[in-house]
């Protein structure tokens, strides 16, 4: 109360964990540009604007299953986007005349999987993690079975309108920023957004405040599924044809950005913006290792000590925020 | 004086309960036991020559390194972490093993132990930034394949003879790898379950802040856990390159889906440090045969067409996984 | 002096800008039995933290048997022979009573250990709580709450290689059956003859007025009062905590009149065993559940709550329920929240304007009840947890009590509570309940049942008697509680 205003807003400011990704994001763009010599800088950027709008739509998914609490995590997004890539080119069949269908048609596949997903976990009473683990090989043998010899390109007007850009920016990028919109409105002003956040941090005690616990994890669930399905489609279309391996890197990146963007892995706390953060920042780093030029081995090797500072640095802060 | 007899009288009802109950320390084990014998009555019935002493030598050849990275995973999982890198550790050692062990073995030696500190050093990570393991751990698989590229950056190596004969021991009677899985299933539970020092680490999976008010340093609890899961997973690691000799980073990517299942099916429970190490071996056991009799339901005729057969074999552990978890919720859903 | 235990000097602590001791002065000498009161937030538990060495006092001087050890910590005060009972259960669920045991005992180690521990505990608990029927090699969470707080008490108790002088117990008798509590009041007196000490806190004040040599009253922070018991009555513990005691003269006579055409609104048997009474309750009632502890009456609320959602044969539940659960951080808090979030969750539905949660609407909402209830905080949007135990309880009064529920299910919410919080409490039930609400209310506390137009008697999971108002007295209580057996 008697902090004087500046401090006040420095202190509120202080309390936004998705900054940090941003300055992360922003301090590996600045090496990028030192490895590059200051060339292509708006290139570096709107490139990896349009490869972050997959890993973010993802990363909404994964970030309101994570923030249902300890144990929720959803490791069958690899599949779901592997498999939704192979329907939606199946459905859309290489014809501009079927695009909504195709798209309608991997959401549904997302959908299905995210409430098998939630049916695994509810029926059988399986922790969430070995859920989708186990339902994640079944999908993968359907959808290996299913993508047989599979080799549609995408129709040509989803080919051009998931690489178009408005003004050098993805309109991808556009339409999943429209979307992270609506996720930050749907955690802070919905009801369903509340009663993710209290499931999240005290199911028993969210069952008896009257919270429809089943109904809303199952909601989030295949809100998870969906979005994986719809990034499965437009990653086809953006790659040039469906493959089963697509989704193989979003597992990790999804869990990463939810992270490293000040969401809490232990639930209850939701942060839309900081996805982004944490996208921009993974793919920079990816452009920053590939500069230099360095092994495969490397460049695993930097990630993960990467991610393992980002969390310590988050872990910290959030440490030094609660003491 | 009727109330202090009624006083007496009412509690004594619980004592009847709890002697009723006291048989549940057997149940997380009847199960994972249960399932195990139905795989090798599937496996009798199918490949009745299987169940021989070479056949199981056979059947079971990846066994040890299994179980070994199960247990490893049994100790985060204790003290209520989750490894979600020990797949990739354990390709790292084997990585190691069949490379700078064999060539020159001291150097080979103080990695390994070099990075069992790492892993003791990561659970002091853990805790004293009060970080999620699972997405610490998630972070150093990256590290562990980085490395282990790093050695070996395309499959080869040669693993030390010595290793290798270790693992090709013919005792008389009971195969090795049955040997072994009894011996590691009893080292585990006497360690664990019997020990005063293993109700340390359930207790710190029970409930840590009681385990400090009774002035138990957390830490020291957890670098102990990760520092045994570390011992564990090279343990792993190099049995695993004893049993195929050459080496390749990515080989052991799926021993962390493997593991966490194995300890799980094993009667584990995620949080709260309720484990059963039997449980956890039998578990590993059921499914690496699981893995192995899919073969003998000669799956690749019934589905023509059939490409990666490595895929239906982990998948068909997965809903193994699935149905014994099945099992288990109508069981203790039929319970009063 | 040399029967000093232990000497605290000008003991402060705070957190952050809260100043929750200010500067204590208290001696503890053997043999002798000090009941410690206050309000909430008086400051109560967190003496008791620094006494046992789990918090670092900011300053001040902690002497012990005449030494002033340097860092004083649990290590250090355990092998002092100091120990306490936390308020909230300090076992690992997942271990036996056995194995919880050697948690606290270091010694219980080697071959051997399991044995010597399950005698050790064994011994104690039959020392304590004669008949208590708990195996000690029972896993924890297989056992009841009341059971477990025995095991705590029990444990702490225990003697391997470090001394024992002086226990600590917050709130022991808070999860334990009357019948229990006696046995644990009575082993202090007999360990306090035999020259040890403890040092009890206890919402009971007939607890601390019968069974203390010695009471230690608290008050922001400070010893207001420490004296010989026998110096002490309840209403002078009342006004010396703060409360004035003419505020606490057993409720009104005259209870509000229901009239008996009001709308049925629960009809219902608990579903543990078949036969018993079935409850019944009106619009306007409060219904009283009562018993030993443990005996079905949270389940029962439990079950309601569910049937007020979804219609079960079992239950007729007319309305909409709303639930105060009484163990605040697993049934209740939602810890990374503010004050006005915990709240407003319940009433989410009728904040919405369109889509969305309207934050005026809402606001609005936490403010009426911050007002009406008395939730003393600066700002509602502070965190939940910055507000004292008892002002926690009264946020989760004002969620039930903000939203449109009919029927307000109460499961002991005011277990730990202090009294001026309950009074005000008690009247803003009354005046709900005078609205056409209907409450069911569990509690373990006689005082509480006074408020109710009708109680129920819970034994084994069965409705075995019931009590109008005007029937209700403590030995009929004690009768159909324990009548079966009798």
């Amino acid at each position: 109360m008697t902090l004087s205003p500046r401090t006040a807003l420095l202190s509120h400011w202080a309390k936004q964990p998705w900054l940090w990704s941003f300055f992360g994001a922003l301090g590996v763009y600045g090496l990028v540009l030192v490895f590059a010599r200051g060339h292509g800088a708006w290139n570096v950027l709107t490139t990896a604007l349009a490869f972050s709008a997959f890993t973010v739509l993802v990363g909404i998914g994964q970030m309101f299953v994570i923030t249902l609490g300890p144990g929720n995590i959803d490791l069958s997004l690899p599949a779901t986007i592997g498999f939704a890539s192979a329907v939606a080119m199946k459905v859309m069949d290489g014809a501009d005349s079927r695009i909504v269908l195709g798209l309608a048609a991997a959401v549904g596949a997302g959908w299905a999987i995210g409430t098998l997903n939630y049916l695994l976990i509810r029926l059988l009473r399986i922790p969430p993690l070995i859920a989708t683990l186990s339902s994640s090989f079944v999908i993968r043998s359907v959808g290996i079975s299913y993508g047989r010899g599979l080799q549609i390109v995408p129709p040509p007007g989803f080919a051009y309108l998931t690489t178009a850009r408005i003004g050098g920016i993805s309109l991808l990028a556009l339409l999943v920023l429209a979307f992270s919109a609506i996720a930050a409105l749907l955690v802070k002003r919905t009801v369903y957004g509340r009663s993710v956040l209290a499931i999240g941090q005290n199911m028993r005690a969210a069952r008896l405040a009257g919270i429809p616990v089943g109904r809303v994890r199952w909601l989030t669930y295949t809100l998870c599924g969906g979005l994986g399905g719809l990034c499965g489609a437009f990653l086809a279309g953006f790659t040039g044809g469906s493959s089963l391996d697509v989704g193989a890197e979003y597992l990790l990146t999804s869990i990463a950005v939810v992270v490293i963007g000040g969401t809490s892995v232990a639930g209850g706390m939701a942060n839309v913006p900081g996805l982004w953060g944490g996208a921009l920042m993974l793919f920079m780093t990816s452009t920053l290792l590939n500069a230099s030029g360095l092994g495969v081995g490397a460049r695993d090797l930097f990630t993960g000590l990467i991610i393992i500072t980002v969390i310590t640095l988050a872990g910290g802060m959030r440490q030094a925020r609660q003491g | 004086m009727s109330l202090s007899q009624t006083g007496d009288r009412l509690p004594a009802s619980g004592a009847a309960r709890g002697r009723q109950r006291a048989p549940r320390g057997l149940a997380p084990i009847l199960l994972p036991t249960f399932s195990l014998l139905i795989v090798l009555l599937a496996i009798n019935y199918f490949n009745p020559r299987a169940i021989s002493y070479f056949g199981f030598n056979l059947m079971l050849n990846l066994a040890v390194p299994v179980t070994l990275a199960t247990m490893a995973q049994l100790c985060v999982i204790t003290v209520n972490d989750l490894d979600l890198s020990i797949g990739a550790y354990v390709g790292f050692i084997a990585c190691v093993a069949a490379t700078l062990l064999a060539s020159r073995p001291w150097v080979g030696a103080a990695i390994i132990l070099g990075s069992v500190a790492l892993y003791a050093a990561l659970g002091a990570l853990v805790y004293l930034r009060q970080l999620p393991s699972i997405v610490v751990t998630v972070g150093m698989s990256f590290v562990w394949l980085g490395l282990a590229l790093l050695i070996l950056p395309t499959p080869g190596g040669q693993a030390p003879g010595w290793l290798h004969a270790l693992v090709s021991i013919s005792p008389p009677f009971v195969p090795f790898p049955i040997l072994a899985a009894l011996v590691i299933a009893g080292v585990m539970h006497v360690v664990l379950m019997q020990t005063a020092f293993g109700t340390l680490l359930r207790g710190a999976g029970g409930n840590e802040a009681a385990m400090a008010r009774a002035g138990w340093s957390m830490l020291r609890i957890k670098i102990t856990a990760y520092a045994l899961a570390g011992l564990f997973g090279s343990l792993a690691g190099m049995a695993l390159v004893g049993v195929t000799t050459s080496a390749d980073a990515n080989m052991a990517n799926n021993y962390t889906l493997l593991a966490v299942a194995g300890a799980i099916l094993g009667g584990a429970e995620f949080t709260g440090g309720r484990i059963s190490p039997i449980g956890a071996v039998i578990g590993a056991l059921t499914l690496q045969l699981a893995a192995v009799a899919l073969n003998f339901f000669r799956l690749p005729d019934l589905l023509p067409g059939f490409r990666i057969p490595s895929e239906w074999q982990v998948g068909a552990q997965g809903l193994i996984l699935i149905l014994i978890l099945a099992v288990r919720a109508v069981i203790s859903r039929s319970e009063p | 002096m040399d029967r000093e235990i232990v000497r605290l000097e000008s003991v402060a602590k705070s957190f952050g800008v809260v100043q929750a001791l200010a500067g204590v002065d208290l001696s503890l000498i053997s043999g002798e039995a000090i009941g410690l009161v206050g309000h909430n937030g008086a400051g109560k538990s967190t003496l008791m933290n620094v006494l046992s060495g789990t918090m670092a006092p900011s300053s001040g001087r902690i002497t012990v048997q005449g030494a002033a050890p340097a860092n004083y910590s649990v290590g250090v005060a355990k092998s002092l022979g100091i120990r306490c009972v936390f308020q909230e259960l300090s076992l690992c669920p997942n271990l036996t009573v056995a194995e919880n045991t050697r948690i606290t005992h270091p010694k219980l180690r080697g071959f051997g250990w399991r044995r010597r521990a399950a005698s050790l505990i064994q011994a104690k608990l039959d020392e304590i709580f004669p008949g208590h029927g708990i195996s000690p090699h029972i896993p924890v969470f297989e056992l009841s709450i009341g059971r477990r707080q025995m095991v705590e008490i029990a444990r702490a108790f225990t003697v391997t290689d470090a001394p024992l002088h002086l226990v600590i117990l917050d709130e022991p008798t808070s999860s334990l059956d009357q019948h229990s509590s006696e046995q644990l009041l009575n082993f202090t007196r007999r360990f306090v003859a035999s020259g040890g000490s403890t040092v009890m806190i206890s919402h009971i004040l007939g607890e601390i007025l019968n069974y203390s040599d010695h009471i230690v009253v608290m008050r922001d922070g400070k010893v207001v009062k420490n004296g010989p018991a026998d110096a002490f009555d309840r209403s002078k513990l009342i006004v010396a905590m703060g409360g004035s005691a003419e505020a606490h003269t057993a409720p009104a006579q005259a209870g509000h009149v229901t009239t008996i055409d009001a709308k049925l609104r629960v009809e219902s048997r608990p579903k543990a065993r078949a036969g018993g009474l079935e409850l019944r309750a009106r619009a306007g009632e409060i219904i009283g559940l009562a018993g030993l502890a443990g005996q079905g009456q949270s389940e029962m609320l439990v079950d309601l709550f569910g049937a007020a959602t979804h219609a079960t044969l079992r239950h007729k539940v007319d309305g909409t329920a709303a639930f105060v659960a009484g163990d605040r951080q697993t049934d209740g808090v939602f810890p990374l929240w503010s004050i006005a979030e915990n709240i407003t969750i319940c009433s989410l539905g009728q904040l919405r304007k369109g889509l969305f949660i309207s934050p005026l609407r809402a606001e609005a909402l936490a403010q009426s009840w911050r007002q009406r209830i008395g939730i003393r905080t600066p700002d509602l949007q502070n965190n939940i947890l910055s507000l004292s135990g008892g002002n926690q309880q009264k946020a989760l009064f004002a969620r039930a009590l903000g939203s449109n529920a009919a029927i307000i299910l109460m499961d002991d919410p005011m277990r730990g509570v202090d009294i001026s919080t309950k009074l005000e409490v008690y009247a803003i039930i009354r005046e709900e309940a005078a609205r056409g609400r209907t409450f069911i209310w569990y509690t373990t506390e006689m005082d509480e049942l006074e408020y109710c137009d009708r109680v129920y008697i819970f034994r084994s999971g069965q409705i075995v008697s019931q009590l109008e108002r005007h029937e209700l007295s403590e030995a009929r209580l004690i009768h159909s509680s324990f009548q079966e057996v009798a």
